[in-house]
């Protein structure tokens, strides 16, 4: 059977561990299919070329930007967004570390250094500051100076924070 | 920054892909990694009208180890084959290299042949193909063909491949066991394109005199560049630290690169003699008991 191109498409996912659907332009990314048609806003964006990272979610197990990937990709796939890692009311392990040492200010960078910093840090259970510095270097922060940032990771490998599954404290 | 419309099939076979392929022809585009043509479709620098998308044609990734030959799958991740246990142990310098691509989000997602397609004159991989001396396939309705590495790259981002063409395999000669390497490359942070950047690869014969030296450098012009001067200079010397300097300065004469907004001309060609030569010492240091003198 030939698959036909078509302009319109039916996407049918899990986001966060719920089932979602919704029809798509073959032209939407999955970032604006995340924040328009499910409502979550915490997947932010920058750059929509792939370089600032703000737009960083987990697709079927690892972080991928989501301004280069089209939601109809997508179908079939399990998403993880910065909403699915807090618990409900909560905070995750590694969220704590951020606020308890200053990894954010305005917080625009921050959904995405968060997931790229739980799948590092379940990689790197114990990173060399290094490590730490490379992995950020494909996150751009406009406020912090990336000093804070670099310290909440530390904190949050010290804590154990990527053994911590999404949604638990 | 929002895409033109495009219509979008996901083929289900490599047969399905050809014939989009062929009845689309150049309003199409193959969708692999989008690493670098989904930002092309968000600043409208692509327009296609149809987008043809790899990522459910089974059989297109897959990485095997046959003979002196290592035979990657076009969709193969670049994050798989920098992971993969017997590519490191036999050919290092492919996950060296595959390290410098962009950050890891970006590495999950790009394929080696949509790196290889795409053709940037910074990339990484286009170099590594030249310098393994490496080669693609290529399927269309007209059937299959092999393209070498020195045929493959026709100039700035573009490749001997054709608008109906889908490149199925990368394939690459593994270096003879116990050859030095090295990959080497100037950025201004890591994950940028490299400024300049050099592929070496090493091999002494059995008195110690260099058997072939081979160095394939990239972003110092459209494609990637053997420095073929270099390469047979070196080859019956002795590696000493001399003759690195001399083939340095060979290579340095033979770049002609363009400036842009990144690095000027001037610079290129020095940072490519200063790479190349710091390239042989480390390959050099990396054959087990040798070291430059
Ligand atoms: C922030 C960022 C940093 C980056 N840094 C680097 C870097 O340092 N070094 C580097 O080398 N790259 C870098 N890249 C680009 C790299 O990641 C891409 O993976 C690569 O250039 C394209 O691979 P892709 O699989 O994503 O292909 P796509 O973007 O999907 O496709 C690229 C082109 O190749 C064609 N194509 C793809 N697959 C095939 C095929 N099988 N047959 C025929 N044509 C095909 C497509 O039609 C398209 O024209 C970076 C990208 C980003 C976003
Ligand atoms: S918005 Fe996706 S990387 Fe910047
Ligand atoms: S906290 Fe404002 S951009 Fe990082």
């Amino acid at each position: 059977m030939s698959q036909r191109p078509e302009r319109m498409h039916r996407v049918r996912l899990r986001v966060n561990g719920q089932a979602r659907e919704g029809v798509v332009e073959a032209r939407k990314s999955l970032a604006d299919f995340l924040r328009e048609d499910l409502d979550l806003t915490g997947t932010h964006l920058g750059c929509e070329h792939g370089v600032c990272g703000a737009c960083t979610v987990w697709l079927d197990g690892a972080p991928v930007r989501s301004c280069l990937l089209l939601a109809v990709q997508a179908d079939g796939a399990e998403v993880m967004t910065v909403e699915g890692l807090a618990p409900a009311g909560g905070l995750h392990p590694l969220q704590e570390a951020f606020w308890e040492h200053h990894g954010l200010q305005c917080g625009f960078c921050t959904p995405g250094i968060l997931l790229s910093a739980y799948a590092f840090l379940r990689e790197h259970p114990a990173p060399t500051e290094g490590e730490i510095r490379e992995m950020l270097a494909g996150h751009l922060c406009r406020c912090t100076g990336y000093e804070h940032i670099v310290e909440a990771i530390r904190a949050a490998a010290e804590a154990g924070a990527g053994a911590v599954p999404p949604g638990s404290a | 920054m929002k895409p033109a419309p495009f219509a979008y099939a996901a083929p289900r076979s490599v047969e399905e892909v050809v014939a989009l392929l062929a009845e689309h022809g150049d309003q199409a585009k193959l969708l692999a990694g989008g690493q670098s043509l989904v930002p092309m479709l968000n600043f409208r620098l692509a327009r296609p009208e149809v987008l043809i998308d790899l990522n459910r044609v089974p059989g297109l990734d897959g990485i095997r180890l046959d003979g002196g030959l290592l035979r990657i799958g076009a969709m193969t991740r670049q994050s798989t084959l920098e992971r993969h246990a017997e590519v490191l142990a036999r050919c290092p310098l492919l996950p060296a290299a595959l390290h410098f691509i962009g950050h890891p989000p970006i590495r999950h997602r790009g394929t080696v042949g949509g790196s290889l397609a795409h053709a940037d004159p910074a990339a990484e991989l286009p170099a590594v193909l030249a310098c393994l001396g490496g080669e693609v396939v290529a399927q269309s309705r007209r059937g299959e063909r092999v393209i070498p590495a020195a045929e493959l790259f026709v100039g700035l981002m573009t490749t001997a491949l054709q608008p109906d063409e889908v490149m199925t395999e990368v394939r690459m000669r593994l270096p003879a066991p116990g050859a030095g390497w090295a990959v080497l490359e100037v950025a201004r942070r890591h994950g940028d394109f490299a400024l300049v950047g050099v592929v070496a690869l090493l091999e002494l014969g059995g008195e110690g005199a260099i058997r072939e030296a081979r160095l394939a450098l990239f972003s110092v012009g459209p494609t990637p560049v053997r420095a073929r001067a270099a390469e047979e200079a070196l080859a019956g010397r002795r590696p000493t630290a001399e003759e690195f300097q001399r083939a340095a300065a060979l290579v340095e004469e033979a770049l002609d690169p363009d400036s842009d907004l990144h690095a000027s001309a001037e610079y290129r060609r020095e940072v490519g003699g200063v790479l190349a030569r710091r390239a042989l010492t480390q390959a050099l240091a990396r054959i087990p008991g040798r070291e430059a003198r």
